[in-house]
């Protein structure tokens, strides 16, 4: 194949990846569109193998066949609880291929590069492998705190922004030394910095910051395949790592929003400092039980189910989809109200209740629900505390004063099921438990469930 | 411990502060119940229904006495009844401690603990046993219901073959729980309400009720504490009898609900307004135990003025709808057993530290404590009102808004600026090669960002996986390195390529099967 026809190809599968992200603008359209993805796919790999600078070695088809199983068999074992650790494994793989790839390109460089070429090329190398270590090392964090492996507690080092300052500079300053050929050793001593920054930045931040965390290494992902199409002088890999770039960085913009907080404070941790006395709490938390709860229920004619990371942790997807079919079943309108940042990937509830069989139509964003809460009879709150506090709105010198939340308070009746009295992440109390139409329902929220579902019958 | 609850000694009194609902809750905080034979037979519980619930039956008064450790009752216990308590025996009841001071002190005088469920704080944490509340709730419905049992006509308007019949004017006055429970009877009933209160905070509430507020153009705020009203001043009382005077001929049906605790029932209906009502109106009092709200009342009974308007003036509301009012009682005097057994261990902890049983509780060990200090929470309705800013004018909002478009126009072309530069800068350095790739990179970023936002929220963790596949796109490059002649690069080449594949097969298959998932109902 001549280079042009590659190049031919290259765009097809450019423009088939544009209309694969552009498909999941709906829930029909986008099963279509994953086939664009995956044809997209396979012309451009078969296009470069069969093209003219790829000769087939014994290393590649092994290579391909083993990874396409291992992906496969990772594919259909993966808990849907378990998607946040799966993607940010994968986003270490990414990672460290750019790694390689930049330090291969250091190690074999094109011929014939001359001056200001050279430079760029070794910019582009630089820079290529300074992305791809710091998504490595953050990613392997990453999956380590979303599986459990590692503590989810933030870890805050002393002076650790000045820790962070020090190795941007040190990567830069190596950078210059690289650039007039100090030796390769700058960009190993880079690369461990980098390693080390990456897996600094992620270990500082808390659990529950994770969809941020998550979605910026899909971004760091995306950067880091269009440094390497830089590198390697290839636009199809530009055009996707810029994609994939754009996408992730929508998303941590689209959980920061959601948080009402800036991106930079995210990614260093810790919460915006409060300008004064926070708002005394008022009443009592009043506890109900399971059969009171089920007669509720069975008296509502409207209910919306608010879930959160507590529903993912104690696996009531089922029992709230059982629930949901019988509800619906006897007449009642039943709905989910998702907030942006519930769980610990952007749309992560979404995907766990789908998986529960909830029909997706009756699962709605925060602003498609939020003006309903004052016609709903009943709101369930599964596992969710900081992204239903009306402190939010009610009192400006919380901590969390200013973010959107789901104005549940509305609704005629809330039952909050919650494991103990304890506060949510943010460590703030939450008004909403000491509302006069609150009632806490305390214990695990699928036990919880499952004798609600027995006490209604079928 | 074991709760009691016996036949009421009050003539006509149909209540009863036990049910088997209630008394099935009680035996979860770990007390047994027990039950005078008949007790509950005027409220439509049998002494089967009890026992069902694991209720004991006492044959007679005595022996319920005898046997219970906690005596609930509806009614303040008679002379007969206080003499049955000791020292070991708690009694929870209505009361009226500050009517009824010589049975106050007969109470303490026998050691017992006494609990008056209408001393019960206002504060919303102990709404749940505010039996006063859901008493005047029965109240304000059966007021509506006995006044158009006594109105010859329709409460709803209707036009019919036979002629037009014009709807009832209602007119509540004293917009309290039971006034508003009347607002709504009436209101659902197709009636015309109006309704009127001496405190303004609660036409908000009285509106959403559906009734129309009637304003009284006064500078005095009525409102008083624990949710009352106050006496009013004689200006304010000549402005609302002129409202009155106005509103009477027209009115159909009035029903007076204000209180004052303490206090007879303030003369709001005097007999000129009832004069200037036409024939066929009623008038309910609820008031009539206190005296009445209107001069002519006559307590328990129903009288026809001169020029034929009725009033009613019974006082046992509640009484007469006596299985509801029982079920609510009995729940009122379970959640306050409740807040006396903390531990639900059966045991009961009379806290004289907590302000709502200290508030309730009206004679303890031997000693009269009554009247208590003021609560430590402030009650209900009474909220301090924060300064609000003022309300930025439309024209300041629009002021406002043209300044922020500005700074963000003035942001944009900054950026732009610098941008422009950049790339001035670059483009004189920088070859020719690579600015072509990176007009693809500006443009793949751009075009990146319009189709990412189109993306639904829903779909955010597909998104993810599926960017993770693309992503594996790097594998061209290790591609393009695997058969590099250096041995080193050939072996991280093929590492990168198998782990890229793993990303690519792993992505759009995991894809794949989440949005499979996704399910229209």
């Amino acid at each position: 194949m001549s280079v042009n026809f590659v190049t031919a190809i290259y765009i097809a599968s450019s423009v088939l990846f544009i209309l694969a992200l552009g498909g999941l603008s709906n829930q029909e359209k986008a099963k279509r569109a994953v086939w664009y993805g995956i044809i997209g796919m396979a012309l451009a790999i078969a296009g470069t193998i069969l093209g003219p600078n790829v000769t087939i070695s014994t290393w590649l088809l092994p290579m391909l066949g083993i990874g396409a199983i291992i992906g496969a068999i990772v594919a259909m074992r993966v808990e849907m609880t378990g998607m946040p650790q799966l993607v940010a494994a994968l986003h270490s793989f990414v990672g460290l291929a750019a790694v390689f790839i930049g330090v291969n390109s250091d190690m074999d460089p094109p011929a014939g590069l001359m001056g200001a070429e050279l430079i760029i090329h070794e910019v582009e190398i630089f820079v290529g492998v300074f992305i791809g270590a710091i998504t490595f090392t953050g990613s392997v964090i990453a999956y380590g705190k979303l599986s459990g492996i590692l503590n989810g507690k933030p870890l805050t080092l002393p002076g650790r922004h000045a820790l962070n300052l020090i190795m941007v500079l040190a990567c830069i300053g190596l950078g210059a030394m690289y650039v007039n050929h100090a030796g390769p050793w700058t960009l190993w001593a880079m690369t461990a910095i980098a390693f080390i920054f990456g897996a600094h930045l992620v270990l500082a931040i808390g659990g529950a910051d994770m969809p941020v965390v998550v979605s910026m290494l899909n971004s760091y992902s995306g950067w880091a395949a269009a440094a390497t199409g830089f590198l390697l002088g290839n636009d199809l890999l530009i055009v996707t790592g810029a994609l994939v770039g754009a996408s992730g960085a929508i998303l941590s913009y689209i959980m920061c929003r959601a948080m009402n907080r800036n991106f930079l404070s995210v990614i260093l941790g810790g919460w915006g400092t409060s300008t004064g006395p926070q708002m005394e709490v008022e009443g009592e938390m009043i506890a109900t039980d399971v059969a009171s709860v089920a007669s509720d229920i069975s008296e509502a004619s409207s209910v919306i189910i608010v879930p959160g990371y507590g529903m993912a942790v104690a696996q009531a997807q089922s029992a709230v989809s059982e629930l949901t079919r019988r509800l619906r079943d006897r007449g009642k309108s039943v709905r989910f109200a998702i907030h942006p940042v519930a769980g610990r990937l952007p749309g992560h509830m979404n995907v766990l209740l789908a998986e529960a069989k909830v029909p997706y139509d009756i699962v709605l964003e925060m602003d498609e629900i939020n003006e309903d809460f004052n016609d709903t009879d009943i709101v369930i709150i599964l596992g969710a505390n900081d992204i239903v506090n009306p402190a939010a709105q009610e009192d400006p010198n919380s901590p969390i004063a200013g973010m959107p939340v789901l104005e549940v308070w509305k609704a005629r009746q809330v039952i909050i099921s919650k494991r103990g009295q304890g506060r949510g992440y943010s460590g703030i109390e939450n008004p909403l438990f000491f509302k006069d139409n609150s009632r806490m329902l305390y214990g695990d929220a699928k036990s919880s469930l499952d004798q609600i579902l027995a006490e209604i019958g079928s | 411990m074991k709760i009691g609850a016996p036949v009421e000694s009050a003539a006509d009194e149909a209540r009863v502060a036990l049910t088997p609902d209630s008394a099935r809750q009680l035996a979860k905080l770990g007390h047994s119940c027990i039950i005078q034979k008949g007790a509950g037979k005027a409220a439509g519980f049998s002494d089967d229904t009890y026992k069902e619930a694991g209720v004991e039956i006492a044959a007679t008064a005595a022996a319920l006495f005898k046997a219970a450790d906690v005596i609930i009752k509806v009614q303040r216990p008679n002379d007969a009844e206080l003499k049955r308590l000791s020292a070991d025996k708690t009694l929870i009841s209505f009361f009226w401690p500050g009517q009824n001071e010589k049975a106050l002190k007969a109470v303490a005088s026998t050691g017992a603990s006494a609990i008056a469920m209408d001393m019960v704080p206002r504060i919303s944490r102990a709404q749940k046993m505010d039996a006063l509340s859901s008493m005047a709730n029965i109240a304000g419905y059966r007021a509506v219901i006995e006044a158009s049992n006594n109105f010859g006509r329709f409460f709803t308007g209707q036009i019919t073959a036979a002629g037009k019949v014009p709807p009832a004017k209602v007119l509540v006055i004293g917009a309290g729980v039971a006034g508003l429970a009347a607002i709504g009877t009436a209101q659902s009933l197709g009636a015309i309400v109006r309704a009127f209160d001496v405190r303004p905070e609660v036409a908000e509430q009285i509106e959403s009720m559906g009734a129309e507020f009637l304003m009284l153009e006064f500078d005095e705020d009525g409102s008083g504490d624990g949710g009352y009203a106050k006496p009013a001043s004689p200006e304010f009382i000549e402005k609302e009898m002129a409202l009155f005077r106005e509103q009477a001929p027209e009115i159909d049906i009035v029903i007076t609900t204000a209180l004052i605790p303490g206090r007879p029932a303030p003369k709001l209906w005097p007999a000129e307004m009832v004069k200037l009502m036409k024939p066929g109106s009623v008038i309910v009092d609820l008031a009539a135990e206190q005296g009445g709200n209107c001069d002519l009342t006559v307590a328990h009974k129903i009288i026809e003025t001169d020029n034929g308007v009725k009033i009613v003036g019974y006082t046992d509301f509640p009484s007469r709808m006596s299985a509801q009012s029982s079920t609510l009682y009995a729940t009122n005097i379970r959640h306050m057993l409740d807040d006396l057994t903390p531990e639900k261990d059966g045991v009961l902890n009379v806290n004289m530290d907590d302000d709502v049983i200290r508030g309730a509780t009206i004679a303890h060990q031997g000693d009269v404590t009554f009247p208590p200090p003021p609560p430590k929470i402030q009650a209900i309705g009474k909220q301090a009102s924060a300064p609000t800013a003022p309300e930025p004018t439309a024209q300041e909002k629009a002021a406002a808004a043209l300044a922020a478009e500005r700074a963000s126009g003035r942001r944009q072309v900054g950026l732009l600026v610098a941008g422009g530069l950049f790339m001035a800068l670059l483009g004189g350095y920088a070859p020719a090669a690579f600015m072509q790739h990176l007009i693809v990179f500006a443009l793949s970023c751009f075009v990146g960002f319009q189709v990412i936002w189109n993306v639904s929220h829903a779909l955010h963790t597909p998104l993810m996986a599926i960017t993770n596949a693309i992503s594996g796109i790097i594998i061209i490059g290790a591609l393009l390195q695997i058969d590099s002649p250096t041995g080193i690069v050939g072996i991280l080449a093929a590492v990168s390529v198998l782990i890229a594949t793993i990303n690519i097969v792993g992505g759009f298959m995991v894809t794949r099967r989440m949005l499979a998932m996704f399910q229209k109902s």
